[in-house]
């Protein structure tokens, strides 16, 4: 089966910026895909590739086997971006936005369509409203409404739900989650990494226009998670033996980093040697966050190399 | 082809809905021009014979006018759309590079031709008009307002801001209309000028525009078309090249 969307080393440079170097990557049909990253890492810049947003320097990028420079046409009528940008025209509104996408997108009488979007995403008592006048969360939902007007089976969504309020950040993944089991494929960036963590069934980590880590969730947080513990310590001072485990100092605690369970038991035996009382005693089990932060550390040592 | 209707019938909304500066305003200001020059020299010049200079000035006017806001309307529209960001919802879509240019242009024209036809009536209430030949007029007044919305497209693509974009309308366009023969014939001109009028294109529309009302012009309507019709041509050809090319919009 032709894959939803594929980058073949794509590169993209910005007069002396290399910004994306060699980005080679799948997505299949039906996936819920992460795109993952710090600031700068190439994210939208891939996304407006393959939106035609922006033309690569190098290298071919495919929505549902559409080139998306040759056959650009087609390959945005199966396509539905949401720019992270919060953008909406000034002159027209919410209903009248709905309908010239449509028929931006060839489409006619779409009324029905709108109307179900505008009821999903709560928008239905705004519809007759001119868009500058909303608040940002729901600026939001209207691009997350124009980009579906065509019912794309591939969606891609650039930070839906920067500066989103709790609610709606949850009302909008449930209405994408719907998309999702209904066969649509969708691709996020987001900063909120636990996101990311439940809802995305594959990931694919970005640093300075490389892909560093590709893998299921699962995978990446088997291999890579590492057991945090948080120590208060009488008297107040770590046993040198244990100093290599130490990644922060916070608040008269330490944290320390393990590769697993079974490191505790070490750390528990040093410490009664070195006839240390535990006062306070915290294991937090690994999360996604934590795996970013540990790729990302370990692709810049590399980097230095 | 939906989607070039769409985005015709989205401009053209977009100018309706601002009418009062779109539409209105420019009438205001062409009739103040209309006022004043024909209180003033009404009873000093007479540029063709047996045609009063109230009624020379008129299908000036009218052309000036039309000019202004065919390039006005596609210019500022398009820099809008790319200063705020909602250009992407005319990227994003399938919209083939052709639909976008002629969607843009044909709004220019019928938001010339809309602000034309109201100076021209109440250029009607100073003097009577007659019309020669309507034919030639309504073929100059397409060419004009056709060549000037895609002007207002490359201008509007080159522009990174509005300021430079005014500085195309002030410095190009504004000089180009004022001294292409609206207020007087450039037979009235020095050799020198009256030579350099002959490299204005806009010297052409106007002319040409009035060959339509009064059946005479400084060149013959013929002649004038087909150096309209080139230059609207060559203009089209680089407009569709910058869009296809994504110019300042994809990148």
């Amino acid at each position: 089966m032709i894959p939803a969307i594929e980058f073949c080393e794509v590169h993209k440079r910005f007069g002396s910026l290399h910004a994306l170097r060699g980005i080679d990557l799948t997505v299949e049909r039906g996936e819920f895909f992460a795109l993952l990253g710090p600031n700068g890492a190439g994210k939208t810049t891939l996304i407006n590739i393959l939106a035609g947003l922006s033309r690569a320097t190098q290298g071919c990028s495919r929505v549902m086997g559409h080139d998306v420079v040759v056959d650009y046409r087609d390959a945005r009528r199966v396509l539905g971006v949401v720019p992270q940008e919060l953008v909406y025209d000034a002159f027209f509104t919410v209903r009248e936005m709905l309908r010239f996408q449509s028929g931006y997108f060839g489409l006619r009488k779409n009324d029905a369509w709108i109307d179900e979007l505008l009821h999903n995403l709560g928008l239905t008592d705004k519809a007759d409203i001119y868009t500058r006048l909303l608040s940002g969360g729901m600026k939001r939902r209207v691009l997350v409404a124009q980009a579906l007007v065509h019912k794309p089976p591939v969606i891609v969504l650039d930070e839906p739900t920067a500066g989103v309020d709790v609610e709606l950040r949850q009302n909008l993944w449930e209405f994408i989650r719907r998309l999702n089991r209904d066969g649509h494929t969708i691709v996020l960036t987001t900063h909120y990494l636990e996101e990311a963590e439940t809802l995305c069934s594959r990931i694919a980590m970005l640093k300075q226009g490389r892909v560093i880590a590709l893998d299921t969730t699962h995978n990446l947080l088997s291999a890579h998670a590492a057991v945090q513990v948080r120590l208060k310590l009488n008297p107040n001072r770590l046993p040198d033996v244990l100093r290599p485990l130490l990644a922060a100092e916070k608040a008269g605690c330490f944290n320390l980093v393990l590769n697993d369970y079974s490191g505790l038991e070490v750390v528990l035996a040093t410490l009664r040697e070195a006839s240390v009382v535990v006062d306070v005693l915290e294991v937090s089990k690994p999360d996604l966050e934590e795996v970013f932060l540990r790729i990302m550390g370990q692709a810049g040592k590399e980097a230095a190399r | 082809m939906t989607g070039l209707w769409t985005l015709f019938y989205k401009e053209l909304l977009r100018f309706w809905k601002v009418g009062l500066q779109t539409i209105l305003s420019p009438l205001v200001t062409t009739l103040l021009y209309l006022l004043i020059f024909s209180h003033v020299m009404e009873s000093h010049v007479q540029v063709y014979p047996g045609v009063g200079y109230t009624a020379f000035l008129v299908p000036g006017l009218v052309m000036m006018s039309m000019l202004q806001n065919a390039f006005a309307n596609s210019s500022s529209s398009l820099i809008q759309s790319k200063m705020s960001g909602n250009v992407v919802f005319l990227l994003l879509p399938p919209l083939a590079y052709w639909e976008f240019f002629a969607a843009y242009v044909a709004a220019a024209i019928v938001r010339g031709l809309v602000v034309g036809v109201g100076v021209g009536l109440a250029g009607l209430w100073f003097t009577p008009v007659t019309l020669a030949h309507p034919l030639w007029m309504m073929a100059f007044a397409l060419a004009g307002c056709a060549m000037l919305g895609a002007m207002g497209i490359i201008t509007a693509l080159w522009a990174s801001g509005y300021d430079q974009m005014a500085a195309v309308q002030n410095f190009i366009i504004m000089p180009l209309t004022f001294l292409s023969g609206v207020f007087y014939s450039i037979h009235s001109l020095p050799p020198f000028w009256q030579a350099l009028s002959h490299y204005n294109p806009f010297f052409y529309l106007i002319d040409g525009f009035r060959y339509g009302f009064f059946g005479v012009s400084d060149v013959s309507p013929e002649l004038g078309l087909l150096i309209v019709g080139t230059c609207f041509l060559a203009l089209s050809l680089a407009t569709l090249a910058l869009l296809k090319s994504g110019y300042k919009l994809r990148n």
